[in-house]
C-alpha cells in the first residue's frame, strides 16, 4: 500500500514530524505506565494477602510518580511545541514572508484565494491548495456560515474555521507531494464530503502553476468545446460559478467554487470525485446523487450532446 | 454507645402493633397503582430500569452507526439518517442513560446506605423520574417521524440555528433535554439534602461511606455545572423561536459563546458521570478483598479535588478554536493535573487488592474490567491534554476511542459489577455466575475490539461524525474490526438482559449479606427500610457492629415504629449526625405522575405548535403541584415523638433548620448560576464589541433601574415584614402589596429598556440584555403565582408557627428575585463603564 495520504503519523513537513514525535513518545510512556499499573493490579488478584504501607502507595505512587511524570511532560512539551511555527499572522511576518492564502470554508467546499504578488485582484480557486516546498505558507481561515475545521494532518494540525473570526494555520511541507484533508467539525448533511488536497510542488513548478492560474479561461478553437462554453453560457452556469474570460470576473462572491481552472485541479465536489469528463458530467447532470444535499441544483433540459461537451471544455481549463 | 444490650435506644419488647403500624405506613400499592408510589426503593428500581432501557436503546443506535460504518461508500443509511442515529446515539447515551443511572443507583442505593428510611423529599424524585421516563421516551420517538436532532450531541451553532436546521429536530433537543434538567437538579438537590441531614445518628461525615461522599459531590457539582447548559439551551432556543442572535456573528454573536456554555457543563458532567462509578468502586473492592479501604480519606480528598479541579478544565474540548496558545497553556497544564487526584484513587484501590484477597466473582471481573479500560482511557486523556497532539486527534475518531474507554470504562463496567453485586438486595436472588462470565469476556473483548483500533484510525486521518469514508485511505480494515468488536459487545449485553429477565422471574429469598459487605444496605430491609433507624460507631458498621442486623431487626434502635402514623425519618445535624427532629414523610400519590405527565406534555407539544393542547397541558402541571403542595406545610399532629427509650425529638423544624429551606437555597444557586451564565453571555458579546452599547442600542435611563431596584427593596421588606405577621390577617395583604411592587419594579426596568429603544433581534448585545430582562420577567411570575399561592394558604389558615415552610421558602425566593433583579440592572449598567 503506498504512503497513506491523510496520516498524522506519516509527517511531509517539520510542524507534522514534530507532532508525529509526539505521537510516539506520548503512545510509549503511556504503554509503559500502563503495562506497569496492569501488572500491580494482577499482582493484587493473587491468593495471598500483604501488608501494604498506605503511605507508599498513596503519597508515592498517587501523588509523587503522576506529579514526576507529568512535570517531565509538561516541561519537555511546553519545549517542544515551542519549535512549532507559530500559528498566528503577526508572528507570520518573518524576513521569511511566508506565503498567505486565505481560505473560505463553507457548506461543503473549500474557496482558497491566493494573494496576486503582482497587485492583480486575488486568484481564486477551490479545494486544492498549492504551496511551494520548503516554505511556511500561512493560511488565513474564516467561514462563510457554519463552523468548519481545515485538518492536512500530514502537515500539521487542524485550526477551526469559525464565523465572525479569522483563525490561522501554518502549511510547510518538506517534500513534494499530493497531501489529502478533510474538514474536521461537523457541518451538516455532507461533512463527510468536504475534502481538500495540498500540492506541494518544488519552487520552478510552483511559480509556472502559479502564472498558469494568473491566466483567465482562453477561447478554444476547438468546435466541440466552444459548444460546451456556450453552454456554460445558456445554462447560467455563472450565477455561482466564476469563470474569469467568459463571465463573472467582476469580484463578486458567488456561490458557488471558482472554475477558471477546474480541469487543473485533480478532484471535484471537494475531494469526492477525480476530475475528468465522466465524472463533471455526472455531478452537472445531478449533484445529489453523489453529494445529497448539495447547494448545486441539477442540470434541467440539458440534452446530451451539450452535457458532454461542457464537461469536456470544462476538463480543458487547465 | 456499645453492643451492650441496655445501652441500646430502644429496649425490648417492643409494643404489639408496632411493627403492623408501621408496615401499613410504609406499604407499596399493588397492581397499576403501583405508579403512584413515591418510596425510594420503587422510584429506583422503575427509574434504574428506565435508564438501562435507554441504554439499550442508544446502544442499538450504535449497532446501526457501525453497520453503515463497516465498509467504505456504504449506502445501508443515508447521510441525513445517519447524522439523526449519531446525534441520538449521544443525547441518549449522555443525558438519558449516564447522568440517570447514576442518580437512579443513588435513589435506590443511598437511603439505606445511609441508614434513612427514604429520601427526603420522595414526591419530588417522582416527579423528576416521571418527567424524564415521558419526556425522554418522546424524545427518543423523534427519530420514527424523522424529526430526530441532527447537529450532533453538542449541537454547535450556527449549524444548530435556524437558518441551517429550519426543522423541528434541533428544538426537540432543546426542550428535551430541559427534562433531564429538571431530573438530574431535583436529584441534586435530594442526594445533598438527604447526605446532609438524614444519615443515621452517629454516622458522623468522617465515617460517612465513600459513596456517599462521592455523590455529594456529585450533587454539588450538578448545581454549578447545569445551570450553564440551561442558560445556553434557553438562548439557542430563544435564537432560533425569536431571532435573538446570540450566535449569529454578522449580528454581534460568536459561536464560540455556545461552546463556552456548553463545556463549563460538559466536562464536569464527565465526571459526574465518573465520580459515582468510582464511590461504588471503592464499595466493592474491600468488600470483596475483605480488608477496608486503603486510604479512604485520601480518597475522598481526591474525589473533592477532581469535583471541585473539573471546572477549569471545559476549555480542552475547544484548543483547536483559536482561543490564544497562552490560556489554553494553563488548561492543558491543568487537564494533566487533574490524573492526579484520579491516580490516588486507581492507586488506592490496588493497594486494597494487595491487601486483602479478591475473590474472582462476577462483580471482579468487571472490577478489572474497569481498571484495564479506564486506566488505558485516562493515559489517551493525558495525551489529548498535550496541545499539539490534540490539534491533530481533535475531533478524530482517537477521541471517539477516548471518551469511550473512560465512559465505558470508567461508567459502564462499574455499573455492571455493581448490578451484578446489588441486584440480590431486590429480592434475594443473585444473577448467574458462570453467565457472568461469558457476559465479561464478551462484553470486555468486544469493547476492545470495537474501540481500540478507534485510536489508529483516527491517527490515520478519519474524522469523527462521517457518515462514509474513501475506500483508499488505509481505514477499511480498522473499520470493519470495530464493527465486528461492537456487535461482540451488544452479544455480551443481551446475555446480561437474558440471565437478568430470568433471574427475576424466580420467587423471591432472604437477602442477608452474600458478600459479607460491612455497609448499611445490607441490613434487613422491607418498604420501610430498617425496622430500626441505626445508631452507629463505625465507618464499617456490619464488620465493626456485629450484632447491628439482629438488633436493628429487633426495633432496638431509633424509631422503631411509626410516631404519626405516617412516614417518617430521622433528621440529623450535618457533620456529627445528632438528631435533631423527626422528618415526617409523604405518602404515596398520582400528583408528581400527573404533574410530570403535564409538564412534559407543555414542553413537547408546544415543540410541534399544538398550542392549546400545550397550554392544557401546562394547566394540568400547575394544578398539579399546587394539589401536591397544598397537602404539605401542615402542623404535625404531634410536636414531640419519642424516637427512643431515652430520647425525644420535636416533630418537624422551622426556619433553616427545616430541610425544604435547604432545598430551596439550593435551588436558589441554581437559580443564581443560570443568572450569572447569562451575565456571563452578557460579558462575552460585550467583550466583543468595540463599542459597547453598540450603534443603533443604547442603555435606559438611570432613573428607571433605580426606581426598579428601590420597587424591589420595598417588596422584600414588605415580605420581610409579613414573615413577622404570621397567623394575622395582615399577612395575605402584606404578599399582595409586595406583589404590587415586584410587578410595579418589573414595569419599571420594561418601560426603561423600550423608552431607550431596545430591539433583541438588532444584535447580539441587546439580546442579552432583554434575556437579563426576560429572566427576571419569569421570575416575577413565579413570584406573583407563589405569592398567591400563599395567600390562599393564609386565608384558609394553613400558614400557622408551626406550619411555616411555604412562607420562609417564598421569603428566601422572594429576596433572590428581588437581588437577581438589582444585580441585572448593575450588570448591565456596569459592564460597559468596567470595559472603557
Amino acid at each position: 500500500m503506498t504512503v497513506p495520504l491523510q496520516s498524522v503519523l506519516h509527517p511531509a513537513g517539520p510542524d507534522a514530524a514534530i507532532i508525529s514525535q509526539f505521537a510516539w513518545v506520548l503512545f510509549g510512556g503511556g504503554a509503559l505506565i500502563f503495562a506497569l499499573v496492569m501488572t500491580l493490579v494482577a499482582l493484587g488478584m493473587g491468593k495471598q494477602t500483604r501488608a501494604v504501607r498506605p503511605m507508599r502507595w498513596i503519597v508515592g505512587a498517587g501523588v509523587a510518580f503522576p506529579v514526576a511524570v507529568l512535570s517531565v511532560l509538561l516541561a519537555w512539551s511546553t519545549w517542544r511545541s515551542g519549535q512549532l511555527t507559530a500559528q498566528s499572522a503577526q508572528s507570520a511576518q518573518s524576513s521569511q514572508l511566508p506565503l498567505v492564502v486565505s481560505v473560505s470554508a463553507k457548506m461543503w467546499w473549500w474557496e482558497v484565494r491566493y494573494r496576486d504578488p503582482a497587485g492583480g485582484p486575488d486568484i481564486v480557486s477551490a479545494n486544492e491548495i498549492h504551496i511551494p516546498v520548503g516554505r511556511a505558507v500561512y493560511v488565513g481561515l474564516n467561514s462563510a456560515d457554519v463552523i468548519h475545521s481545515l485538518w492536512v494532518p500530514a502537515l500539521n494540525g487542524k485550526m477551526d474555521a469559525v464565523p465572525g473570526r479569522v483563525t490561522g494555520l501554518t502549511l510547510h511541507a518538506d517534500k513534494a507531494g499530493i497531501y489529502r484533508g478533510q474538514c474536521a467539525e461537523y457541518c451538516g448533511e455532507q461533512h463527510a464530503r468536504m475534502a481538500l488536497h495540498v500540492v506541494a510542488q518544488p519552487s520552478h513548478e510552483y511559480e509556472a502553476w502559479f502564472a498558469r492560474q494568473r491566466q483567465p479561461a482562453a477561447l478554444p478553437t476547438d468546435a466541440f468545446l466552444l459548444r460546451g462554453r456556450q453552454a456554460f453560457i445558456d445554462q447560467r452556469c455563472s450565477a455561482c460559478h466564476t469563470i474569469r474570460g467568459v463571465a463573472g470576473a467582476d469580484d463578486q462572491s458567488r456561490p458557488g467554487p471558482d472554475l477558471t481552472h477546474v480541469g487543473g485541479r485533480a478532484h471535484i465536489a471537494a475531494g469526492t470525485l477525480r476530475t475528468h469528463r465522466g465524472t463533471l458530467a455526472g455531478w452537472i447532470a445531478d449533484p445529489h446523487s453523489i453529494k445529497p444535499g448539495v447547494r448545486m441544483p441539477a442540470a434541467a433540459g440539458m440534452d446530451g450532446e451539450a452535457l458532454r461537451a461542457l464537461a469536456t471544455w470544462l476538463e480543458s481549463l487547465e | 454507645m456499645t453492643d451492650c444490650p441496655n445501652l441500646l435506644p430502644s429496649s425490648l419488647p417492643r409494643p404489639p402493633g408496632e411493627l403492623e403500624q408501621l408496615e401499613a405506613a410504609w406499604k407499596t400499592p399493588t397492581g397499576w397503582r403501583f405508579l403512584s408510589s413515591v418510596n425510594n426503593t420503587n422510584i429506583g428500581l422503575l427509574y434504574i430500569g428506565t435508564s438501562l432501557l435507554f441504554f439499550l436503546l442508544a446502544g442499538v443506535l450504535g449497532l446501526l452507526m457501525r453497520m453503515q460504518l463497516a465498509v467504505p461508500e456504504n449506502t445501508f443509511l443515508s447521510a441525513s439518517t445517519y447524522n439523526q442515529v449519531f446525534t441520538m446515539h449521544g443525547t441518549v447515551m449522555m443525558f438519558l442513560f449516564a447522568i440517570p443511572v447514576v442518580e437512579a443507583i443513588a435513589v435506590y442505593l443511598l437511603p439505606n446506605m445511609l441508614g434513612a428510611r427514604d429520601l427526603p423529599f420522595p414526591r419530588l424524585s417522582a416527579y423528576a423520574f416521571w418527567a424524564y421516563a415521558i419526556g425522554g421516551l418522546a424524545f427518543f420517538c423523534t427519530l420514527f417521524v424523522g424529526l430526530a436532532p441532527d447537529g450532533g450531541w453538542f449541537m454547535y451553532p450556527p449549524l444548530t440555528g435556524k437558518a441551517y436546521s429550519p426543522g423541528l429536530n434541533a428544538d426537540f433537543w432543546l426542550l428535551g433535554i430541559g427534562f433531564i434538567e429538571i431530573s438530574a437538579i431535583a436529584g441534586a438537590i435530594e442526594l445533598i439534602v438527604g447526605i446532609l441531614f438524614t444519615r443515621a445518628p452517629g454516622m458522623t461525615l468522617a465515617k460517612m461511606p465513600v459513596y456517599a461522599w462521592a455523590m455529594l459531590i456529585v450533587g454539588v457539582m450538578i448545581v454549578f455545572a447545569f445551570p450553564a447548559i440551561i442558560a445556553g439551551t434557553a438562548l439557542l432556543e430563544l435564537e432560533r423561536a425569536y431571532d435573538w442572535p446570540f450566535f449569529i456573528a454578522d449580528r454581534g454573536g460568536d459561536p464560540i459563546l455556545w461552546q463556552h456554555l456548553f463545556w463549563f457543563f460538559g466536562h464536569p458532567e464527565v465526571y459526574i458521570i465518573f465520580l459515582p462509578a468510582a464511590g461504588m468502586v471503592s464499595t466493592m473492592i474491600p468488600t470483596i478483598a475483605g480488608t477496608p479501604l486503603v486510604g479512604r480519606r485520601a480518597i475522598i480528598v481526591a474525589l473533592v479535588a477532581v469535583g471541585f479541579f473539573s471546572f477549569a478544565l471545559w476549555a480542552h474540548h475547544m484548543f483547536t478554536a483559536g482561543l490564544g496558545v497562552m490560556k489554553m497553556s494553563f488548561v492543558s497544564a491543568a487537564s494533566m493535573a487533574v490524573a492526579v487526584p484520579t491516580a490516588i484513587q486507581v492507586f488506592a484501590w490496588i493497594a486494597t487488592m494487595w491487601r486483602g484477597k479478591m475473590q474472582a466473582t462476577a462483580p471482579t471481573l468487571f472490577l478489572l474490567g474497569f481498571m484495564f479500560i479506564f486506566v488505558l482511557g485516562g493515559l489517551t486523556g493525558v495525551m489529548v491534554a498535550v496541545l499539539p497532539f490534540d490539534w491533530q486527534v481533535h475531533d478524530t475518531y482517537f477521541i471517539v476511542a477516548h471518551l469511550h474507554y473512560v465512559l465505558i470504562g470508567g461508567m459502564l463496567f462499574p455499573v455492571f459489577a455493581a448490578l451484578y453485586y446489588w441486584i440480590p438486595l431486590i429480592d434475594g436472588n443473585r444473577l448467574s455466575e458462570s453467565w457472568a462470565r461469558w457476559v465479561f469476556g464478551l462484553m470486555f473483548g468486544g469493547f476492545n475490539l470495537a474501540f481500540f483500533p478507534m485510536h489508529i484510525t483516527g491517527l490515520l486521518g478519519m474524522p469523527r461524525r462521517v457518515y462514509t469514508y474513501a475506500p483508499d485511505l488505509g481505514w477499511n480494515l480498522l473499520n470493519m474490526l470495530s464493527t465486528v468488536g461492537a456487535f461482540i459487545f451488544a452479544a455480551g449485553v443481551l446475555l446480561f438482559v437474558v440471565d437478568a429477565v430470568r433471574t427475576f422471574r424466580k420467587a423471591g429469598k432472604a437477602v442477608g449479606n452474600p458478600w459479607n459487605a460491612s455497609t448499611l444496605e445490607w441490613l434487613p430491609s422491607e418498604d420501610y427500610g430498617n425496622r430500626s433507624i441505626a445508631h452507629i460507631t463505625s465507618d464499617d458498621p456490619l464488620w465493626e457492629q456485629p450484632a447491628l442486623a439482629q438488633q436493628v431487626v429487633a426495633g432496638q434502635h431509633y424509631l422503631p415504629g411509626t410516631v404519626t402514623g405516617r412516614r417518617e425519618t430521622i433528621a440529623t445535624s450535618p457533620v456529627a449526625a445528632l438528631p435533631r427532629y423527626l422528618l415526617v414523610l409523604p405518602g404515596d400519590s398520582w400528583w408528581p405522575l400527573i404533574a410530570a405527565a403535564g409538564t412534559a406534555g407543555f414542553f413537547l407539544l408546544l415543540t410541534v405548535k399544538a398550542t392549546i393542547a400545550a397550554w392544557i397541558c401546562g394547566v394540568v402541571a400547575i394544578v398539579g403541584i399546587i394539589a401536591w403542595l397544598w397537602q404539605s406545610d401542615r402542623p404535625p399532629p404531634t410536636t414531640q415523638a419519642q424516637v427512643a427509650d431515652q430520647l425525644t425529638l420535636p416533630v418537624g423544624a422551622v426556619g433553616s433548620a427545616s430541610h425544604s429551606w435547604w432545598a430551596t437555597m439550593i435551588m436558589l444557586v441554581v437559580d443564581a448560576t443560570i443568572f450569572a451564565s447569562f451575565v456571563f453571555a452578557h460579558i462575552h458579546v460585550s467583550m466583543r464589541l468595540t463599542v459597547c452599547p453598540p450603534p443603533g442600542a443604547a442603555q435606559a435611563m438611570p432613573l428607571w433601574p433605580l426606581l426598579s431596584s428601590g420597587l424591589l427593596v420595598a417588596g422584600s421588606a414588605l415580605v420581610a415584614l409579613a414573615r413577622r405577621a404570621v397567623g394575622r390577617a395582615a399577612l395575605p395583604w402584606l404578599m399582595i402589596a409586595a406583589m404590587l411592587c415586584l410587578l410595579a419594579a418589573f414595569g419599571c426596568g420594561f418601560n426603561g429598556q423600550r423608552l431607550a429603544g431596545l430591539d433583541p433581534t438588532a444584535n447580539a448585545w441587546s439580546a442579552t440584555v432583554a434575556t437579563l430582562l426576560a429572566y427576571q420577567g419569569l421570575h416575577v411570575v413565579g413570584m406573583v403565582m407563589i405569592g398567591t399561592y400563599l395567600c390562599a394558604r393564609a386565608w384558609c389558615g394553613h400558614v400557622t408557627e408551626r406550619s411555616g415552610a411555604t412562607l420562609d421558602n417564598t421569603a428566601l425566593m422572594w429576596h433572590y428575585t428581588s437581588l437577581q433583579g438589582i444585580a441585572a440592572a448593575a450588570a448591565v449598567y456596569l459592564v460597559p463603564w468596567v470595559m472603557a
